[in-house]
């Protein structure tokens, strides 16, 4: 296990450095940051010493070697629209985010869980040909329609919720339920599946003809089993799950990471846009890597390499 | 039938060859469709966005981008004040619904067929090199996939297309570009498996350059599970353009897209609600019909997955 583990913590720092790389070159090729950060009647001293200081005219290689070294140090420069520094105006937004993902992904739990078990487990009948039906609509909705379509029926119609914003508990629900949905859909699948495959084990049918209770084999015999794969497979969703709160943020207008970084990228707030994707990108990772360590420790059937 | 008369004995080879090559297999897919419902329809929804798509100019009733400054956010036909003239209403330029839904299946068919075809081409060609040759090669190229699964695709498209702008072109390309991974993965993954199988020893072993063993010997054995997942791509990629053109980052007006449409329906929800809705509903039901028509490809090309309903 330790050195499993030590190899695969090894592992995120080639990946790591690619992208830094990918996103140093995105954000060379996005061009000068002077003009922006200057007043446009700044004269071409002041732009050219601005220049030096930022080290714009420095080697393309000496350029990344410092940003690599001040970004292990958590330094992606200053926001030139907040005047602050990028990376704790991105982690005071992160909280905001990861309520909104956790609670959806809460949401989504709660919903396919007993879909998934009860289609498995009734095969073929109506339960199961809606649960699949919805699961497979749950893919097809672009969630960012599905958010319009909950505003407008919910807030709008019966003005049950709030249209958009965060504070009382009323204001997670939509989003939530937007976010949720297609977690869910992917969820209450893998559940199915997983489900259908462990009833036929072995183990489930000496369970099932010793007379042992329904509901005692598909909860404590089968459902048990199923989760090990659900869990990894979820986890290893972080990434769209992330993507997803981004365009969701945007349609409640959810004070999170997505609205920052969309607002960020129209502005060209390049220091703010870097910062934003290392801390998601490091924040994926780490969720990957606990999958994958948490998967080997529950099942004992898996040996380290 | 059709297996039959291939396994006709007294035929020669190269008739048999003749009977598979003419209308025979044509027919045997089509039978292979009918028999599976959700592919059935899934067929005839993509083939009813194809038909649109290709003839808007016959099909739509109006000139999308006619300004009618008379009949602003005119309801549907069914809601009172609506008119058969304009069946699915107006937005709020005067302009008709119908035959704006009807020219945006155009732009949204044309970046889901195009990036894919990018994004399929990049990641064949790198999870070929990778899994046959293995190494180093193989090593930076995992690594490369483990960096772009890491960071959510909306976000890079996002990064890159704030930097670079938008319009078609460049649209597909970064489409393709951040995409290529899941590909070279799936393929990577079967070469590995390739690689150990007897013919591609043999060939090895009288000398076959490595050239023609990867595109002549694996290329073919990776295309069936390479088509399913290039199809079911289609429908992500359809769902992100438009997310990207809900953000203000796709699609740029005047081009037609169902993504900017919901955007701009969005202002105004509260009195025109139909603004918002159709446009989402065509972007749900052609995803719909790829993901049908993609689960039916695997059922019949994969025989090892199994099914959504055995």
């Amino acid at each position: 296990m330790g050195r499993y583990l030590i190899r695969r913590v090894l592992q995120v720092i080639p990946v790591l450095l690619i992208i830094s790389f990918i996103v140093f070159a995105l954000v060379y090729m996005a061009g000068d940051p002077v003009s922006l950060m200057l007043p446009e009647e700044a004269s071409q001293e002041e732009i050219d010493s601005l220049r030096e200081a930022l080290g714009l005219n420095d080697p393309l290689h000496v350029q990344y070697g410092v940003y690599i070294i001040n970004a292990l140090q958590g330094d992606f420069g200053k926001s030139y629209r907040y005047n602050q520094d990028a990376l704790s105006i991105v982690l005071e937004r992160l909280p905001q985010t990861l309520e909104l993902a956790i609670v959806s992904m809460i949401f989504a739990t709660i919903i396919a869980i007993p879909l998934g078990i009860w289609s498995a487990s009734k095969q073929n009948s109506y339960i199961d040909l809606i649960a699949t039906g919805a699961s497979v609509l749950g893919k097809a909705m672009p969630n960012f329609w599905l958010g319009i379509m909950l505003i407008l029926l919910l807030s709008v119609n019966l003005a049950i919720f709030p249209v958009s914003g965060r504070g009382t508990l009323m204001h997670i629900v939509l989003p939530a339920i937007t976010l949720g949905t297609a977690i869910a859909a992917e969820m209450t699948r893998l559940i199915r599946s997983n489900m259908i495959e462990i009833m036929q084990q072995d183990y489930v049918r000496t369970a099932k003809s010793k007379g042992q209770k329904d509901s005692i084999v598909t909860y404590r015999h089968a459902f048990k089993n199923c989760l090990i794969p659900v869990v990894t497979i979820m986890a290893l969703q972080t990434s769209g799950l992330i993507g997803g709160a981004l365009v969701t943020e945007v349609v409640f207008a959810w004070p999170g990471m997505g609205q920052l970084l969309v607002q960020a990228v129209n502005a060209r707030d390049m220091a703010i846009v870097q910062a934003c994707v290392f801390v998601i990108a490091v924040a994926v990772i780490l969720m990957n890597l606990l999958a994958d360590i948490i998967y080997r420790m529950i099942d004992p059937r898996i040996k380290y390499e | 039938m059709s297996t039959n008369s291939a396994m006709e004995p007294g035929t020669s080879m190269e008739e048999q060859f003749e009977v598979s090559k003419g209308i025979n297999p044509w027919i045997r897919w089509f039978k292979l469709l009918l028999r599976s419902k959700t592919g059935t329809t899934g067929f005839i929804i993509v083939l009813t966005v194809c038909i649109t798509a290709i003839f808007a100019p016959q099909i739509a009733p109006y000139d999308p981008d006619a300004m009618n400054p008379a009949n602003m956010n005119a309801p549907p036909v069914w809601l009172e004040g609506g008119t058969s003239a304009h069946i699915l209403g107006t937005d709020s330029l005067g302009r008709d619904m119908l035959s704006r839904v009807i020219y945006g299946s155009q732009v949204s068919l044309l970046i889901g067929v195009f990036s894919v075809i990018v994004a399929g081409s990049i990641g064949l060609v790198l999870g070929i090199l990778a899994g046959y040759y293995g190494r180093w090669i193989d090593n930076l190229l995992m690594r490369v996939v483990d960096a772009f699964l890491a960071v959510p695709n909306i976000l890079l498209l996002l990064v890159i297309l704030g930097i670079f702008g938008s319009n078609l072109i460049t649209l597909i390309l970064v489409l393709g570009v951040t995409n290529w991974v899941i590909y070279a993965r799936l393929v990577r993954g079967e070469v590995l498996t390739l690689k150990e199988r007897d013919f591609i020893r043999a060939a090895r072993s009288i000398g076959t350059n490595d050239r023609t063993i990867m595109f002549k010997h694996i290329l073919p054995n990776v295309f069936s599970s390479f088509i399913v997942i290039s199809t079911l791509s289609v429908a992500t990629t359809l769902i992100i353009e438009a997310s990207l053109s809900f953000l203000g980052l796709g699609i740029q007006p005047p081009t037609i897209s169902w993504g900017y449409m919901l955007s701009t329906g969005r202002d105004y929800l509260a009195t025109s609600w139909w603004l918002a809705t159709f446009p989402g509903l065509a972007i749900t039901i052609t995803v719909l019909g790829i993901i049908f028509l993609g689960d039916w490809l695997r059922d019949v090309l994969d025989p090892r997955s199994q099914g959504r309903r055995p």
